[in-house]
């Protein structure tokens, strides 16, 4: 679909995708002025909370023999990684906390607990994905390249695997982001530059040495007898920590509503037009304080969209004027529950692992007229799942 | 010569290594600056132990460094210091007056509050015994060399005198001082800062000469009044400290008279407006172009031209903003050198354009 018809359905007028640029670079602009001593507070005691759960978790398992204990150990564990990959981590080197002026919480020094090197995602994170949002054949985060998440990519017999493929990559999502930046893509079709590739192996090798040796040989051994209790225990924590995620990254632009554009969309966009591609690629879920916190606040993925390098904390205010601004230009928001989010997203995995004619057809687009007159229920109907609003290019 | 206990110890680095792999990708540091925030040597910290008036405007804070310190410093260097406000740290670099000594277990800068200068205010004014800052290591070639030449000529004015006192404190603290003339410039006496030391230096050593210059009533100190203050001063190594435009003149000065390889300066304030000749940088290759004249720093430039350029103390200390000079040639404001290499790490804070350049970005 060209993006042209999404302005269409969105039925805005040039000047008014220009005011809505306008209003959110004001939203920005009064976040940036008003970061200060409160939300340096606020990341401290995350990051304190993350290193005391990790410590618990890693003391605790030195009873790991003990069934109650190992369980303990691995949830103290595995909830630490989801902390430091999701509101710290991933936050971090989104140079959300660069204002500090603190080289200890800085997007060039950050270092994360999982096997990717930080250097290689915040190129394919912070400038490929958020850059390309669901731009497909440039945002390769659509399907992490195993995938096939779109109506408008051409089918395989292959993609008949996908709920497998989807269900290993959740195991091992780490190995996948490892893997993400060396674009198989690229080097499937022989366009790698090898010296690059040769680089990036390396760096990836260093530092699954290092996160390998810590999990799987320094805390067994050091838990001596309980070697394998110990090892068990970190394998586990680990792949808690992926599948979580695998899932809360899945729902942040694969739920029903969240569109895919095609390259001719990126032509001359203007700002504007860039914060309006983020809005209608991205999809929110609705939770608790909790869960936001243990998502990175990224439940807030519309608003991280249009302000990525914006302290996380912030995003639950942002996005109340984001919801005004989206309601008064009649602009889709898209959210729903977890369940319901990572259910459809589920939902379209399996559907296209099957070639489009097997699957529904996609209605036209609509016309801009009827659209205006589209109560919100009824568009939320047509919005029922990824892939209507795709392939009518 | 002093190394921190934590580098010396084969048995405490080893440790160290061992940690490190147990807390990967943090450093075991970042666990133990949870119990006490000085057992850090990831980044160099320090707490503030006391802020001891100096004149109305100025006070010493005596800081006792956290790991990683090593009390080797040359006296006349300047440390960088980072401190909090408001969520956000913001840096500044201030000679150490302290001698480099362990013994004490502290360092410490004379800051003076400038009346635009809030950092400064708040340092004098602000600051809590306790409060924990950042440090960046010493710095700067304004020093003292090992042995101390046999006549000096110490030229200061107003807050200049911090590195100088370093290095008289430790030529005091040896029981000797060679032939030093130190002629002093500030506004009035209360604002003369040491006053009180000096004189009391200048009785004990015959070989040291004070000469107090309060410019309120007896106007600047002239290049040309050098002859009557100070007649041997071709005889003499020279350093000079102090306003941007004091050490023009004086630099002019000893050029004109062929004695500038003798005058080491050390300068403060970036002089923005001796900078590079300005041109066309290029944000990336084949990235955007602006054009900006010699008074615009690389990082002023980058951010006007809405590119996400790193930065940190925007002054020269943390290398945040470190950035490879792909093409072109820029200028360090602060030494004036210019740098042309391919690859060379620039910093955009305190460079630029000599020329049109590239920054590979
Ligand atoms: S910003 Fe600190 S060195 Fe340039």
């Amino acid at each position: 679909m060209a993006y042209a018809d999404v302005r269409e359905y969105t039925h805005l007028t040039d000047d008014e995708v220009d005011a809505i640029g306008a209003e959110l670079d004001a939203i920005r602009a009064e976040i940036e002025a008003s970061r200060g001593q409160a939300d340096r507070d606020y990341i401290l005691r995350v990051i304190t909370l993350q290193r005391r759960l990790a410590a618990a978790g890693r003391i605790t398992l030195f009873a790991s023999f003990f069934p109650p204990a190992w369980l303990l150990g691995t949830a103290l564990l595995g909830s630490a990684k989801i902390l430091e990959n999701m509101e710290l981590g991933h936050n971090a080197m989104h140079g959300q906390w660069d204002w500090m002026n603190d080289p200890e919480i800085h997007s060039s020094n950050w270092e994360w607990d999982t096997t990717q090197p930080a250097e290689q995602w915040k190129h394919s994170h912070n400038y490929i994905h958020h850059q390309f949002t669901n731009v497909l054949g440039h945002d390769n985060d659509i399907g992490y390249g195993i995938l096939r998440m779109s109506r408008d990519q051409k089918w395989h017999p292959a993609n008949l695997g996908q709920p497998a493929y989807n269900a290993l990559l959740a195991l091992f999502f780490e190995w996948g982001v490892a893997l993400h930046d060396l674009d198989i893509e690229a080097i499937r079709k022989g366009e790698k530059d090898i010296p690059l590739l040769k680089k990036q192996l390396r760096q990836i090798g260093r530092k699954v040495g290092k996160q390998s040796l810590k999990d799987y040989v320094m805390y067994p051994l050091l838990t001596g007898p309980f070697f394998l209790h110990t090892l068990t225990a970190n394998f586990t924590a680990n792949i808690i920590r992926n599948v979580w995620t695998h899932g809360i990254i899945f729902c942040g632009h694969f739920p029903d509503g969240a569109v895919h554009f095609t390259e001719e969309e990126l032509e001359d966009e203007t700002r504007a037009e860039w914060y309006l591609r983020q809005m209608l690629g991205s999809a929110n879920f609705k939770g608790g304080k909790l869960l936001h916190i243990m998502s990175g606040q990224l439940g807030y993925q519309i608003e991280h969209h249009l302000f990525p390098d914006l302290p996380s904390n912030r995003y639950a205010q942002i996005s109340v004027k984001v919801q005004d601004l989206c309601k008064r230009y009649d602009i889709p928001y898209t959210t729903g529950p977890l369940w319901k989010q990572y259910g459809q997203t589920l939902r379209t995995i399996l559907k296209l692992s099957l070639p489009n004619k097997r699957t529904e057809d996609n209605p036209a687009p609509l016309s801009p007229r009827q659209s205006r007159r589209l109560r919100d229920d009824e568009r939320q109907n047509r919005r029922s799942e990824l892939g209507k609003w795709s392939g009518a290019a | 010569m002093t190394e921190p206990l934590i580098q010396r110890s084969p048995a405490l680095r080893g440790l160290r290594r061992f940690g490190k792999a147990l807390t990967t990708p943090l450093a075991p540091d970042d666990y133990l600056a949870l119990i006490n925030p000085l057992w850090s040597q990831r980044e160099l910290r320090g707490r503030i132990e006391k802020v001891v008036p100096i004149t109305d405007r100025a006070a010493t804070l005596v800081i006792r460094p956290g790991w990683g310190w090593s009390f080797n410093h040359a006296p006349g260097q300047y440390i960088g210091i980072g401190v909090e406000i408001d969520g956000k740290f913001h840096w500044r670099s201030y000679s150490l007056s302290s001698v480099p000594l362990v013994e004490g277990k502290t360092v410490s800068i004379t800051v003076k509050a400038m009346p635009e200068g809030f950092l400064s205010d708040h340092l004098v004014n602000g600051l809590e015994p306790g409060t924990i800052v950042r440090l960046a290591s010493p710095q700067g070639d304004f020093v003292l060399p090992d042995p101390p030449p046999a006549k000096m000529l110490m030229l200061v004015g107003g807050s200049g005198i911090t590195p100088v006192m370093s290095i008289l404190r430790t030529m005091d603290r040896r029981g000797s001082i060679p032939d030093v003339v130190l002629a002093y410039s500030a506004t009035t006496e209360d604002d003369m800062m040491f006053v009180h030391e000096l004189r009391v230096l200048a009785l004990r050593y015959e070989s040291f000469t004070f000469y107090e210059r309060f410019t309120d009533a007896d106007g600047l100190l002239t290049a040309d009044q050098l002859d009557t203050v100070c007649p041997d001063w071709r005889e003499r190594e020279a350093w000079a400290c102090g306003p941007g435009p004091m050490l023009d003149a004086f630099s002019e000065h000893f050029e004109s008279e062929g004695r500038l390889d003798h005058l080491h300066v050390e300068r403060f304030t970036l002089n923005l407006a001796s900078g590079g000749e300005g041109g066309t940088v290029t944000f990336g290759v084949g990235g955007p172009t602006v054009e900006v004249d010699g008074a615009t720093t690389l990082l002023e430039a980058g951010e006007k031209a809405g590119i996400n350029m790193l930065f940190g103390c925007r002054m020269g200390i943390c290398h945040t903003c470190d950035v490879p000079l792909a093409s072109g040639s820029i200028r360090d404001l602060r030494s004036g050198n210019e740098h042309s290499e391919p690859n060379e790490y620039i910093q955009t804070c305190i460079s630029v354009a000599a020329g049109d350049c590239t920054l590979a970005i």
